[in-house]
This record gives structure tokens, sequence and C-alpha cells, in this order.
């Protein structure tokens, strides 16, 4: 039979002075822990939420992102007509062949050269993402070289402004249009016409295509058949889920980060909780011999003093996420290390979150107070009673 | 109540400390027999051994040789967690500091050695009241020891040690830390536990007064048992 659970948590409302100043050392530890997972979260939700649900992005099988992908002209023509991609108001499907290549440019101010999306579009690229919106000048027309720059290349590269042209493809492109895509990874794009730069890059095929299911419930069937199409060497996803995947990696990197330190953070938390067990051990020395002599085993003493550990932890655990969750009123700007461009995002507190930060405090009192523990259980009675 | 004889039997108990390289003989081939009911008085100087000999009784030291037979059980015979599981049924405990846990209530305190019983909630309610209003302490049943006298903390120690109605109850100076008068009430209550509820006590004791309560004076002097004190005491 165990020690009440009572008996530990008093014990630890007694000295609520230690209590409290190692839970807040468990505490900072989680709040940090908690904070990148949230930073994480954040950001990817972010970049899920910049597709749409009704739309499919389609790419070359394990090509991973559409810098990657091809669609050759063949495969491209058989998905366009599959009958359960949407009609416009113009009556023509809302699909686009898409171009995705990756240049270099200069920046203003600096001769530094930074990455920047090219993106060849069609009709109906622009409908399809209704968040990217003509802010200045007008589209690009078809069989020109014109082109419309992302708002945050319009200000940040050479040449990228309303009016300027930008050199690239061993040709001069001149910017008739800026457009604004919101916070979404758009805004570090530049877009014209496909079928031009499939000519100006000399590519044999287009990166990939995107277009908008009449009914998104029919999703999971047009994927099977055209995946399986022995013609179509390509994967389609849903564009939220396709955006998933693309910020994996630096959600991933984040949360590897984020837990490499927090383990060093927690050593120090760690170090705290062990002390403050240890003397709480030494001071009731007198107590566990009594409890020992009642009849109690020594497996009890172990779990009473566990017990101990593992509520200091969980306190250290809730103070800690409960100052983490006032990040969710911030709002951060990062680069969205994918594109180079910035984005705006907030921390996000999941159920998945909590859990892991109870989980990760409890460990850490787990980890302070399994010596103390195991000091307490292996004291001999006589000499505990002896002590006072 | 029909009195079962030798409750208590104990025969060529031997016990040494080492301490370094040097050993301490402790107790010498101790014979005792204790019947169900009585009450025993343990004198003797300081380090004559009584805590050892009472602590051996109460199982929780263990001793050299010799053998140790409590209610039909041999004790010594007993592995560590079956010694432990027969304290809890068959010992009562009464410590000199009272040994409370001070951050249970009295009533806690009480209850403590019962959570080792198959007992229900309901049931250790019961046996706690009953034992506390045995002590005329169930007024204070929600106090926590520190808001106690010393002579109260005692009598809550005593409620704690019949509480499971043990087959013997192990003293080691009970009054050793109590003013006069809470020393008489502990020593009353001690006489009616034998008296009325024919309990079976072991006390060690260096106060005559609390002795004479006893049906049984043994005097320890270094180690060997004599009915009666030895010239030099
Ligand atoms: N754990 C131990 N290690 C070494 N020696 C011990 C230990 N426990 C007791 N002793 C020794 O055994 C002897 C008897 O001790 P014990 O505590 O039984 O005496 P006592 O009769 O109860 O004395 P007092 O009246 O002072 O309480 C003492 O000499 C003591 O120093
Ligand atoms: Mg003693």
């Amino acid at each position: 039979m165990r020690i009440p659970f009572s008996y530990s948590f008093r014990n630890l409302w007694t000295r609520r002075l230690t209590t409290f100043l190692t839970a807040s050392g468990m505490a900072l530890v989680v709040f940090v822990f908690a904070a990148v997972l949230m930073l994480a979260e954040g950001l990817q939700k972010t970049l899920v939420e910049t597709g749409s649900y009704e739309n499919v992005v389609v790419i070359r099988k394990a090509a991973g992102s559409e810098v990657q992908s091809g669609v050759e002209r063949l495969q491209a023509s058989i998905i366009e007509t599959q009958p359960e991609i949407a009609l416009g108001p113009d009556g023509k499907r809302l699909a686009a062949k898409e171009l995705v290549v990756l240049i270099a440019l200069p920046k203003r101010g600096t001769d530094k050269p930074s990455n920047v999306v090219i993106r060849g579009i069609g009709d109906a690229s622009m409908p399809l993402r209704p968040q990217v919106k003509l802010r200045e000048g007008r589209l690009p027309r078809p069989g020109s070289s014109e082109i419309m720059a992302g708002s945050s290349i319009a200000e940040r590269f050479e040449g990228g402004g309303l009016g300027e042209t930008i050199r690239f493809a061993m040709r001069d492109w001149t910017v008739v249009g800026v457009f604004d895509a919101g916070n979404t990874s758009f805004d570090s794009e530049i877009w014209g016409d496909v079928n031009q730069f499939i000519q100006a890059f000399r590519r044999p095929a287009f990166s990939s295509m995107i277009f908008r299911m009449g009914d998104p419930s029919d999703f999971e069937e047009l994927r099977s058949r055209i995946e399986n199409d022995p013609r179509l060497t390509i994967e389609a996803l849903r564009e939220p889920e396709y955006y998933r995947k693309q910020s994996e990696a630096m959600a991933k990197f984040l949360r590897i980060l984020g837990l490499t330190l927090t383990i060093i953070f927690s050593l120090g938390a760690i170090i705290g909780a062990m002390i403050t067990m240890y003397s709480a051990v030494a001071n009731r020395v007198f107590e566990i011999g009594t409890l020992r002599a009642l009849g109690f085993q020594r497996r009890s003493i172990l779990t009473a003093f566990l017990m101990e550990a593992l509520l200091l932890g969980f306190i250290g655990g809730i103070v800690g996420l409960f100052f983490a969750s006032f990040l969710q009123l911030f709002t951060v700007s990062t680069l969205n290390f994918q594109t180079f461009s910035e984005l705006a995002f907030s921390f996000s507190l999941t159920a998945g979150i909590v859990y892991q930060g109870l989980l990760f405090s409890m460990i850490m009192g787990f980890v302070g107070g399994v010596l103390p523990a195991f000091r307490a259980a292996r004291m001999n009675i006589v000499e505990a009673l002896r002590s006072s | 109540m029909n009195k079962k004889p030798g409750i208590v039997e104990i025969r060529n108990l031997c016990k040494a400390y080492q301490r370094g390289n040097q050993l301490i003989t402790v107790l010498q081939e101790i014979d005792l027999d204790i019947d169900e009911g009585e009450f025993l008085a343990l004198m003797g100087p300081s380090g004559s051994g009584k805590t050892t000999l009472l602590n051996l009784i109460a199982g929780i030291d263990k001793a050299d040789s010799g053998s140790i037979r409590i209610g039909g059980i041999e004790i010594t015979a007993l592995a560590e967690t079956e010694l432990a599981a027969w304290r809890a049924n068959n010992v009562g405990f009464i410590f000199q500091f009272y040994n409370l846990i001070p951050v249970l209530t009295a009533f806690e305190n009480v209850e403590l050695p019962l959570l080792l019983t198959g007992l229900s909630k309901g049931e250790r309610r019961t046996h706690v009241e009953t034992a506390l209003r045995v002590v005329n302490l169930a007024d204070r049943m929600d106090h926590s020891p520190g808001e106690l006298s010393g002579g109260q903390q005692q009598r809550v120690a005593i409620a704690r040690a019949i509480v499971t109605d043990p087959t013997i109850l192990v003293a080691d100076e009970p009054t050793g830390d109590l003013d006069r008068d809470s020393a008489n009430d502990v020593l009353e209550l001690m006489e009616r536990l034998v008296h009325e509820l024919g309990k079976t006590i072991i006390m060690v004791t260096h106060d005559p007064r609390a002795a004479n309560k006893a049906h049984q004076i043994k005097h320890l002097d270094k180690g060997v048992l004599n009915a009666h004190p030895q010239a030099d005491f």
C-alpha cells in the first residue's frame, strides 16, 4: 500500500519557498521548451494556411518540392482533362501548368545576390490563389517579356520595382505589376508567362500543376487514379498538405534546436531539484525511519519521494506553460528558410505542446528525484530512528 | 479474555555491533518470556542495550543469533518485506519523541498504519475515531501535531499504536520527553490499555515511577538481563 499522495503534496507545501524556487527553475526551462515548439507550430500553421483545401498540387513523384519537380507536357495535358477539375467563370478548367526556377538576383544596396523564386504562371494561376492581389500596375501580357514582382521583391531587389527591368535567363524583363500575397511565401516570387520562361530557361517540362477540385471530396479517387496511371509518374497533394511538407524541414530544425537548448538548460533545473530533494530526505530521516517501522516497505518510501519530485516537476511545468501561453499574443516575423522571404506568424500552443511540456518537466523532476528517493528507500530503520 | 502465555518467547538472543574493527557486544544470550496482557518494564543504565532489545522484539533490527517468537511466529526467520508486513499487523510503536508525521493531521497519523491493511475508507474512519476516543483526543483529530502539546502528541502516537490492534506494543521511554503531568496521563493511559483492553506492553524507561506501573520489571546491564537490579545500579 502506498503512502498517501497528500503526504508528498503537503511536504512540498510546507517548504513552499524552496518548492517555489526549484519549480521556477523548471518553469523557465519548460517556458523555453514550449516557446520553441510553439514557434515551430505557429510557423507551420501559417505556411499550411497558405494552401487552400480545394486546391491540388501535382509534382513529380518523390520530387519533394516544385523546384525539384518536372511534369512533362503530355502528362500535364492528361491531368488537365481530368473531369474532377473545377471550371472557372470563363468556362475553362481552373488548372495552371507552372514552372518554378530558383535564381540568384542582386539585392538593392549590395552586390550580394540572394535567391528568388521565378514562377511561370498560366491564366488560372491568379484565380487559384485568391490571396495574391495585384497592388500596382497590371498583369504581364502572355507572350511578352513582362513580369510582375511580389511586394517583397519589388522592395528589396535591384530592378524589382514597377517600371524597372531585371535581367535573367539572358533576357531583360520589364516589371509591369507588383502583387501582394499577404504573409505567404509568394511575396518573394517573380511571376511571368510560363511559356516565355520555358523558352528562356530552355526547360523541357513544367515544374508542377495546380488545379481546383470541383468537389474536394473527390480528391482521394482522383489521386489514386492519376497516381496509378502508368503514363504519369506524379503525385498529387492537397495544397495544405503540400505546404505542411514544405515546412517540415524548418519546423523539425526548430524543434531539434529547441530540444537541444532545453536539454542543456534542464541540467541546471535537474540539479536544483536534486539538491532540494536530497535536503528533503536529509530533513526527514526520522520520519522515514518511523514510516518504515510502522510497516511501510522500501518501495513505498521510494514512491513517496518520487511522487514529491514528480509533483515538483509538474508544478514547474504548469507554471512554465502558463507563462508560455501568453506568447500567443505576440506576432513574430522571420525569414522563410525555404524561399528566404519574410514571414509573419504567431506562437501557437497546442494540446500536444502542453502534453510534451508537462512530460518534459516531470522527466526533469524524476531525474532530479530518483537518487534522493533511492537514498531514502535504502535507509536502515534503526539508524534512521536514532538520527534525532 | 483468555490469555495466551508466552506471547513473546526469546531464547539465546545475541547482538553485537561492529564499530571500526571493534566488535561491541550489546546483548548476551538473552532469554525472556512475556505473557499476553502483561505490562513489562525494561530498565538499565544508558548504553545497556534496552533500545536494541526492544528494536529486535519489534522486528526493526536483525539479531545475530538466537530466536524471537512472537505470537507463535519466529520473526528472525522472516525476510525483510515479510517482516515489514508482520510489523504492520503485530507491532504498535510508541516513541520517546512521538514520531508523528508533521504534515499529517492527528486523524491521518492514526490512519497511517491502517493504510497497510485491507480496510475500506469507512472502516478506517471508524477505527481511527475509536482509537482517538480511547486516548481522549477525538475532538483534536483535525489538528496537526504542531498544534498539540507534547502529552497530546504522545497520546495521538498511542492511538496510532493501538489502531491496528497489534499483538504487542513497544514503548521506548514514552514519558522521557514529557513533563510530570503529561507523563502521568500517558502512563495512566498505558495502564488502561493493559487492564481494560488486555494489551501487551514492553516499555523501556529510566523513570522508576513509570516502571512501577508495570507488572514486572527487568533490568538490563551490559547486555545481560536480570530480574533484579545489580548491586552497582
Ligand atoms: N547502530 C549502532 N552502531 C554501533 N553501535 C551501536 C549501534 N546501536 C547501538 N549501539 C551501541 O549499543 C549499545 C546499546 O545501545 P542502546 O541504544 O540499545 O542502549 P540503551 O540501553 O537504549 O541506552 P539509552 O538508555 O541511552 O537509550 C550502546 O553502546 C550503543 O553505543
Ligand atoms: Mg535507548
